[in-house]
């Protein structure tokens, strides 16, 4: 971390300056973690067309929250990971055993899971509002230790990516033809939706429940707009997501609005100009 | 119209060529039987066409060939030109693909993560370029190696998804409805391009179609509705009462296309 504090040092910012506003170097540092996480999730996120379902998780991941503080365990995001594991588990399974349309299938368990995290949380009459920081979320918040295990996560993403990528894109372009070349379809789904549901759990508290899906949909939407191939879908995606997690974090400090909010609003931005000078790719 | 096979100078197996048989083959899904011993030979060089009403069982079959059939009975069986018997490697051309318009993946890409290990989102090395333009170029289609895979035209994805299913390439080639959504031109092409492939590769290959008028141009025609009704030279199937029983609309003396 020492060294991270004296490589912002070098930052021409007021809060740059040495010895000062840690927890702002705390929330660069994790911004810088975070972002490309989202944006490498984010690209098969829409490709496999999961923006809802990922929604659901962080619904999942609020009701293993609510569990995890009912029992009164010292770290309930353990909790919440397990919960939201099982649930992209379930749901997994749930859409490959039924016809249902899987906006159905996503349906239900999102819902499923907001009431069962609301009936635990207010259980006995107890009040709400101490559940609304994680709706919002606080970035400022974030702790080193927090922020080695998000790099943890990033590299197990990285490497989720060098070697199961190539299946997870041919099933989302064409499960009949991965299908028939050997690749499983359950087992990729199965691993992907895990990978979703734990980086959703794990940044929820710091990027708001509310706002952590347009995280995981925008920079890969934004980049659909110009990519003309995966390499270029990728290096979009990432770019966005970094370039706005940054600046989102600089505009909340001088503003002073929530960070999430703001990087999910930059996002929104870049996706309308993307829009409009989309070429007609070839 | 029977094409020259290079294997003739062997002695042993199917008239001394590669040969998949299968034999009394039945799925029996629930109550309903799906298949009902099916009975056919196909022969290397072959090129065959199974025709029959919807429903008839035909992308069962397809999927009993490829071994994804649960509740399936009978024999699957298959050996080389020289009496080897082993598990044939499968080209499959699934049915009406449809490619996502939108989808950021170039024909390049769809290759990579299909037949390399390759991570997709990192430069391609141009050795692995190299040996995708050599798997386009047996479907001349080398062209269209940057173009999206949503950007296509119905015939350009057939080729595409050809060339992909011949690498490795296969002892079978089995085709789900290729002439569906493809033009005139793009039909014949295909044909044109099915007959190059076969007396160069010495493939069998299997092919479903509702297009009776590409019939003229098979080796065989088997007529599926559950069981074989008939199998046999395209005239003769065309011809034959069972044939004007399924599809009494294209009945008298043969196809109309």
């Amino acid at each position: 971390m020492n060294f991270w504090y004296s490589l912002v040092d070098l930052l021409p910012f007021e809060w740059a300056q040495s010895g000062s506003m840690l927890f702002m170097k705390n929330a660069l540092l994790a911004i810088l973690v975070i972002s490309p996480l989202f944006g490498l999730m984010s690209t098969m996120v829409v490709q496999s067309r999961m923006s809802f379902f990922s929604d659901a998780l962080g619904h999942s991941a609020f009701a293993g929250l609510a569990i995890g503080a009912l029992c009164g365990l010292a770290a309930p995001t353990g909790c919440a990971v397990v919960l939201s594991v099982v649930f992209a588990l379930l749901f997994s399974l749930v859409r490959r055993r039924s016809n249902l349309a899987s906006d159905t299938v996503i349906g239900v368990f999102s819902s499923t899971a907001v009431a069962l995290g609301i009936f635990l949380s207010t259980l006995g009459g107890r009040s709400f509002t101490k559940f609304n920081s994680l709706l919002v979320g606080d970035i400022l918040s974030v702790s080193p230790s927090r922020i080695a295990l998000l790099a943890l996560i990033l590299l197990a993403v990285v490497l989720l990516w060098v070697f199961a990528l190539n299946q997870l894109t041919l099933s989302a372009i064409h499960p009949a033809l991965a299908d028939s070349r050997g690749v499983s379809l359950f087992a990729v789904e199965a691993l992907f939706n895990c990978a979703v549901a734990v980086v959703v759990t794990l940044t929820m508290t710091w990027i708001g429940l509310l706002v952590i899906n347009s995280m995981l949909i925008l920079p890969g939407a934004m980049a659909r707009n110009l990519a003309k191939n995966m390499r270029q879908y990728t290096l979009f995606s990432l770019l966005g997501a970094v370039i706005a997690g940054i600046a989102g974090l600089m505009v909340s400090y001088y503003i002073g609005a929530s960070t999430g909010a703001s990087i999910t609003l930059i996002l929104a931005i870049f996706f309308a100009i993307t829009f409009a000078f989309r070429k007609k790719r070839l | 119209m029977t094409k020259p096979i290079k294997h003739q100078n062997c002695s042993t197996g199917c008239h001394g060529s590669c040969c998949l048989k299968v034999q009394d083959l039945t799925v029996v899904r629930g109550d309903d039987t799906i298949l009902d011993h099916v009975n056919f030979h196909m022969h290397c060089g072959e090129l065959i066409a199974l025709i029959g009403p919807n429903g008839a069982g035909k992308s069962s079959l397809f999927k009993s060939i490829l071994g994804q059939m649960s509740g399936a009975s009978g024999s699957i069986s298959f050996h080389t030109a020289t009496g080897e018997h082993l598990k044939p490697r499968i080209g499959y051309v699934p049915q009406s693909p449809s490619f996502d318009p939108g989808d950021p993946v170039s024909v390049l890409d769809l290759f990579v993560t299909a037949i390399s290990r390759w991570p997709v989102f990192l430069p391609t090395p141009a050795k692995l370029r190299a040996k995708v333009l050599e798997c386009l170029k047996r479907v001349n289609a080398e062209k269209l190696i940057d173009k999206r895979v949503g950007a296509l035209s119905g015939g350009e994805v057939q080729r595409v998804l050809l060339a992909m299913a011949l690498e490795p390439l296969p002892n079978i080639l089995i085709l789900d409805e290729p002439m569906s959504g493809v033009d005139e031109v793009g039909e014949r092409q295909l044909l044109d391009l099915l007959d190059e492939i076969r007396t160069n590769y010495d493939l069998s290959i299997l092919l479903s179609t509702h297009d009776f008028g590409t019939l003229k141009r098979v080796d065989k025609v088997i007529l599926l509705k559950k069981q074989v009704l008939v199998q046999g030279p395209p005239l003769l199937v065309l011809s034959s009462p069972e044939f004007r029983a399924q599809f009494p609309e294209h009945g008298k003396g043969g196809a109309q296309g």
